[in-house]
């Protein structure tokens, strides 16, 4: 510590310089912390599915629609508890821009193989008794002020009405929570009833785009899903069962590989940031071989030299990558509020200790080179300028 | 006469520039007693800095002895000549050397990093040093905020205040006017003659010679003359 102050001072030696390269290194770990929260949400849907649900889809397409007569055989087969319908509405409100999940669903089975969803009893039992009625997140009706009693007119994007016409009013008569806070990312959504929406569609009366399962035991989901498809096997409607953590890493791999393209994208600012990063640590050592070789002459070693230059490029890195996720803390909420079922983004523990870490290697790898030839330096030449 | 604190025994120093061997330093003697203050003279490339690096510890040579202290420090490693320097010599240049980013406090301070002395030591020490100096009240202040004068007097604290058994000088005045030159070298003359200093400097001005208890010629790499001053 007693040589922190040698540190600091040697980054303030040019500021404007030090500023420009810690802000390009905290552009750099904002990115990070963006796009490792954007990941670690995408994973999280996954992560957090029940693993007493199964999800049954078309074999070739999530977009294969399947017979409404496929929910009574699945529920008809030992093990499974209770089986939900469900579609993709795919509207939207107002705007386009006002884009977020809207599910039809059957309401009694769908909420009772939920129950991570919460919401009051006389609400739960409304939407049970009213064919128009929807359920909407929380944080949905903070966003767009809805409150119980709204009336909420949807513009159809797949659906047009059997009448015709794409808009589509819900009487909203419930707004739901999650259980645990951290999945109300993954629950931004509406819930209207499958039988009116079923009803009121003008083409794909009575079938589903899916339909989810609740096994009795979750030992034995795998076995389920095999038999479900097994019985479905060689009709026209054919299906493919998956537990509900697995299709919806399925669904994530249609989107790509979010992993890999964050990765890709890390990996070019980062390589980037090294040369960037490099030449401004070379430059500043060329600059100071003078005091360096005084230092030297007081009796610092050559360890010692080593040690104060990487420690000047830890130094800058570790503070620039905090500062970077600190932004990222803050850019978050605004991130979040326009990418719809991503709204629990946070800058998680294992992103702070991985930016870190990037940090340290970082710091390392470019503050190497000149911290090799300041302890390399022959004082009596650095003295004469050479 | 007193005990020999620097010897040199057949000390030669060699360069090679390209296919060239240059000889900077022909085999040389030198005894330097304690509490010495003695002036190394000599034209430009008479090899007078050469000498100087050798006593210092700052270079090796090609060939002899060196002793400083009753040590061979021709024979110490790298490391092990750094923290030698670190706790028997103090350095003094003819441009200061003070790094600017640092105040003339942590600019003193910075040999005393390398002992294991507290904060509140080392800043004891500082402020002895900078006493001693004259420059109590400007320990604050930056070397760009300091006269030459002062940036050389703050150099002296630094080299000081490790209390080594040796200073070094590498012509101290060479940059300064007539005057403020009188005035650090009284300095040297009164850490030498109060506080028992070995001085060892190489100057090119007769004047500042003059302030040295001995003066030693040099040419071509020899020692031609030595002489004790009045």
């Amino acid at each position: 510590m007693k040589y922190f102050p040698l540190i600091w001072a040697a980054l303030g030696r040019r500021k404007p310089r030090t500023i420009l390269t810690g802000l390009s290194i905290a552009i750099a770990f904002l990115l990070y912390g963006m796009l490792n929260a954007v990941n670690v949400a995408f994973n999280y849907g996954a992560e957090m599915s029940g693993v007493d649900r199964l999800v049954t889809t078309g074999r070739y397409s999530i977009t294969q629609i399947l017979p409404y007569g496929h929910a009574h055989q699945i529920r008809s087969l030992p093990g499974v508890t209770s089986v939900a319908a469900s579609d993709w509405f795919g509207g939207y409100y107002q705007d386009q821009r006002n884009f977020f999940p809207q599910f039809a669903v059957e309401q009694e089975e769908y909420l009772g193989m939920y129950p991570e969803i919460v919401l009051p009893e006389q609400e739960k039992q409304a939407f049970f008794t009213t064919r128009t009625g929807a359920l909407v997140a929380k944080t949905l009706a903070d966003r767009y002020h809805w409150k119980v009693g709204d009336k909420i007119p949807m513009q159809a994007g797949i659906w047009p009405l059997k009448g015709g016409g794409n808009v589509w009013t819900f009487d909203l008569v419930g707004i739901f929570d999650t259980a645990n806070p951290k999945d109300r990312g993954q629950y931004e959504m509406m819930l209207i009833r499958h039988d009116y929406f079923d009803e009121a569609r003008q083409f794909g009366t009575g079938t589903a785009g899916w339909y989810v399962s609740k096994v009795k035991h979750p030992s034995e989901a795998g076995t389920l899903a095999k038999l479900i498809d097994n019985t479905f096997a060689n009709s026209p409607n054919e299906t493919r069962t998956d537990t509900e953590k697995a299709f919806n890493q399925s669904f994530m791999k249609q989107l790509g590989d979010i992993g890999l393209i964050i990765s890709s994208i890390l990996g070019a600012v980062f390589f980037t940031l090294l040369f960037l990063t490099g030449n401004t640590m070379m430059q500043s050592v060329r600059e100071r071989i003078p005091e360096l070789a005084v230092l030297k002459t007081l009796g610092y070693t050559d360890p010692l030299i080593l040690a104060l230059v990487l420690g000047e490029a830890l130094l800058l890195t570790l503070i620039s990558a905090l500062l970077g996720l600190a932004m990222a803390t803050m850019v978050l909420p605004s991130l979040a509020s326009q990418l719809p079922g991503l709204s629990g983004l946070t800058i998680t523990l294992p992103t702070i200790y991985g930016a870190l870490g990037v940090a340290v290697l970082l710091s390392f790898i470019v503050g190497l080179p000149p911290a090799l030839r300041a302890m390399r330096l022959n004082i009596v030449d650095a003295l004469m300028g050479h | 006469m007193s005990e020999a604190i620097v010897s040199l025994r057949g000390v030669t120093k060699n360069y090679t520039r390209g296919k060239q061997k240059i000889e900077v330093l022909q085999p040389l003697d030198l005894q330097i007693s304690q509490g010495d203050f003695l002036a190394l003279m000599g034209p430009s490339g008479s090899g007078k800095t050469t000498l100087l690096n050798l006593i210092g510890g700052l270079d090796q040579p090609s060939s002899g002895e060196v002793n400083v202290g009753g040590q061979r420090i021709d024979q110490l490693s790298s490391r092990a000549l750094a923290q030698w320097r670190s706790h028997h010599v103090g350095f003094v240049f003819q441009f200061y050397n003070l790094l600017g980013v640092l105040s003339a406090e942590k600019n003193v301070e910075l040999p005393l990093l390398l002992t294991s002395l507290s904060k509140a030591q080392r800043a004891k020490h500082v402020a002895t040093a900078l006493e001693i100096v004259g420059l109590g009240d400007r320990a604050k202040h930056k070397p760009s905020e300091l006269s030459g004068g002062q940036a050389q007097r703050v150099a002296i604290a630094r080299a000081l205040v490790a209390d080594p058994t040796l200073l070094v000088c590498d012509e101290p005045t060479g940059d300064l006017d007539r005057k403020t030159a009188d005035e650090i070298l009284g300095l040297l003359q009164t850490l030498n003659r109060e506080h028992g200093k070995t001085i060892v400097m190489v100057t090119h001005d007769p004047k500042a010679a003059e302030y040295a208890t001995h003066q030693l010629h040099m040419d071509k790499g020899r020692l031609i003359e030595q002489s004790a001053n009045a």
